[in-house]
Formats: C-alpha cells, sequence, structure tokens
C-alpha cells in the first residue's frame, strides 16, 4: 500500500472531480433552456443506465463467481415484471427478494 | 405527509444496499492497511462505491496515483448523465443548493428521484427539493456511518444472505415503472444488450457505452413512435 499522503491525493482528486462531474450540468446550465433534442435524450438518462448497471450483475452475478444463477435471474425478471405491471417499487422488491430467498432455499 | 418525510420514506428500503456495502468497503480498506480517517475520507468526500472500490483497489496494487484517479473517475463519469437528467428539475434552486444535490448525487438517490418526478409531475421545485434531502436521508449518512463500522468490526455481513443481489433488485424494482411507453422500453432493452455485449470494457465504461445507446434507441423511438404510452 502506498504512503498517506499519496492516499489523500488520491481522496481529494477524486472528491473534486466526482463533484465536478455531478454539478457540471446542475450547476453550470442551471434554469438555462436546454435544446430539445438534448432534453429528448435526457428523459431516457434513468431508464438506459440503471438497467445497464445491472444487466452483468444479473448475467453474471459475483456471489457465484460469474456463472448464471437460476434463482437470481428468476429474482430478476419478477422484480421488473412486478415493478412493471403494478408501477409499485416496494411490490417489486419484496416479491423479488422472496423469490431469491425461496429459490436459493430450495435448489 | 410532507415532501421530505415522503422521499425518507421511499429511500429507506435503500438500507438493506446501503449497509453491507459500505461495510465491505470499510472491511477491505481496514484490509488494505487504510487508517480509519482515510476509509472515512473515501466514504465522505469521493462519496461513490464503484469508484471508490476502483480506487481502493488500484492503491492495493500499486498503480501510478494518477491512473488511480483517471480509472476511478471513468467509473463515475455516469453522474455526468445523472447531472444533466435532473436539471430540468432542479435547475432552478439557489446555487448552492444545487451544489448539496450534487454533492448527493449517486445512484440511488438519483434514481428514486427522477422516478418520483415522473410519476408526479406538478411538484415544486421547493417540493422537489425536499423530496430529494429525504432520499438521501437514509442513504448518504448510513454509507459513512456504515463504513467506519465495517472498518471497526473488520467482517462484513455474510454472503450467503443474498445481500449482493439487494442493489440490482432495487433498481429493477424502480426500472419497473419507469417503462412507461414504447420508447421508454426499447430504451431499455437496448441499453441492456449493449452492456451485455460490452461488459468486457475496462473501468466500466461499458456502462456509458450502454446508457448512451440506450438514451439515443429511446430518442430515436420517441420521434418514430410518439412519446405516449
Amino acid at each position: 500500500m502506498s504512503g498517506s499522503t499519496e492516499v489523500w491525493v488520491v481522496i481529494v482528486a477524486l472528491g473534486l472531480g466526482s463533484f465536478g462531474l455531478r454539478f457540471v450540468f446542475l450547476g453550470l446550465v442551471g434554469d438555462r433552456a436546454m435544446p430539445d433534442w438534448f432534453l429528448r435524450h435526457l428523459r431516457y438518462t434513468a431508464v438506459a443506465v440503471l438497467p445497464a448497471l445491472v444487466a452483468p450483475l444479473v448475467v453474471w452475478p459475483n456471489a457465484t463467481d460469474g456463472d448464471p444463477d437460476p434463482a437470481r435471474l428468476a429474482a430478476a425478471i419478477a422484480t421488473v415484471s412486478v415493478g412493471y405491471l403494478t408501477k409499485n417499487v416496494i411490490a417489486g422488491m419484496g416479491v423479488g427478494a422472496a423469490i431469491l430467498i425461496g429459490l436459493t432455499a430450495l435448489l | 405527509m410532507s415532501s421530505y418525510w415522503r422521499g425518507l420514506r421511499d429511500g429507506a428500503p435503500f438500507l438493506l444496499v446501503i449497509i453491507p456495502f459500505s461495510m465491505l468497503f470499510g472491511v477491505l480498506a481496514n484490509e488494505a492497511g487504510l487508517p480509519l480517517h482515510e476509509t472515512l475520507g473515501f466514504s465522505v468526500v469521493v462519496i461513490a462505491g464503484a469508484a471508490q472500490f476502483t480506487a481502493l483497489q488500484l492503491l492495493n496494487e500499486n498503480a501510478p496515483t494518477l491512473v488511480v484517479i483517471a480509472s476511478a473517475l471513468a467509473v463515475n463519469l455516469r453522474m455526468a448523465m445523472y447531472s444533466a437528467s435532473i436539471t430540468p428539475h432542479l435547475g432552478r434552486l439557489p446555487l448552492w443548493k444545487r451544489g448539496i444535490v450534487a454533492y448527493f448525487l449517486v445512484d440511488q438517490t438519483y434514481a428514486q428521484a427522477v422516478l418520483d418526478y415522473e410519476k408526479t409531475p406538478n411538484q415544486t421545485t421547493i417540493e422537489k427539493f425536499a423530496y430529494f434531502m429525504g432520499v438521501m436521508s437514509p442513504i448518504c449518512p448510513p454509507w459513512y456511518v456504515f463504513t467506519v463500522v465495517g472498518a471497526l468490526v473488520g467482517e462484513t455481513i455474510p454472503e450467503n444472505l443474498g445481500l449482493d443481489f439487494a442493489l440490482p433488485i432495487a433498481f429493477l424494482a424502480m426500472v419497473g415503472p419507469m417503462m412507461r411507453t414504447p420508447a421508454h422500453r426499447i430504451a431499455a432493452l437496448v441499453a441492456v444488450i449493449l452492456a451485455l455485449a460490452f461488459a468486457w470494457l475496462p473501468f466500466n465504461t461499458g456502462l456509458l457505452v450502454a446508457g448512451l445507446g440506450g438514451m439515443i434507441a429511446g430518442a430515436q423511438a420517441e420521434i418514430r413512435l410518439g412519446s405516449a404510452s
């Protein structure tokens, strides 16, 4: 492990850099109007980035060292389906968790 | 119910994600030989799970300082997309409040806030800010606290509880209600396919390809199919 000064250099640089990334539009654009084509893309940020974030974790879970796991796949599909059909986030989480725990115990 | 309390209630389930993740960071940082103030420094100053884990691993491998910083920032590039996406909702706040939102803008706070703003579009900017602060409360302060707990206790919550999968389940449950129109569903589908196809790219950059690809697909679908559900 590197020295203490280097660790703090990393912490401060990462802190400033991460804040910069989070602030760049919120701070610099603020309430100025953004072009329509840009807003049109932004409407799909959450619904694109979040599934992309979890898809590899679902198909190649860390807990099984990357081997596809039927219990986790089934839980993931059930969670999205319940969330989609009921529009209820807590219901989706509950059903997904129940299926994961149930199938892990059975399989 | 006030917007703050509504946000707090909606953010509370994320404790199941935050506690094991932050404890794991504390444990690994402790094992890597970081003193407590540096471990806590990471969680308070950087406040970004995946970037913290990346930086810790590279520090442990004695990678050059610039490589550590650049790699961890690459993992965090999606935050700029979150910043752009939330600006139409919160851009009217005074600058110092936008600074506070930016500091607390992480995957969970962003996702929950945007989901709520889309579901209840008639909120004032003040209400949206209060809701965001409510969502943040059970997510960010526990991130600091349980980093310290992990570093002090030195062991994490056992893996066989299936808590590794709490994060995917939490996000997937939120994606369901977000898929309101055909364009939203196409954006999600394209993003998933690209995320799996480009998972081999280093430092999470496959996520950027997938996110941008999904956004372009959604925007194109909206032009062709309209934005009705």
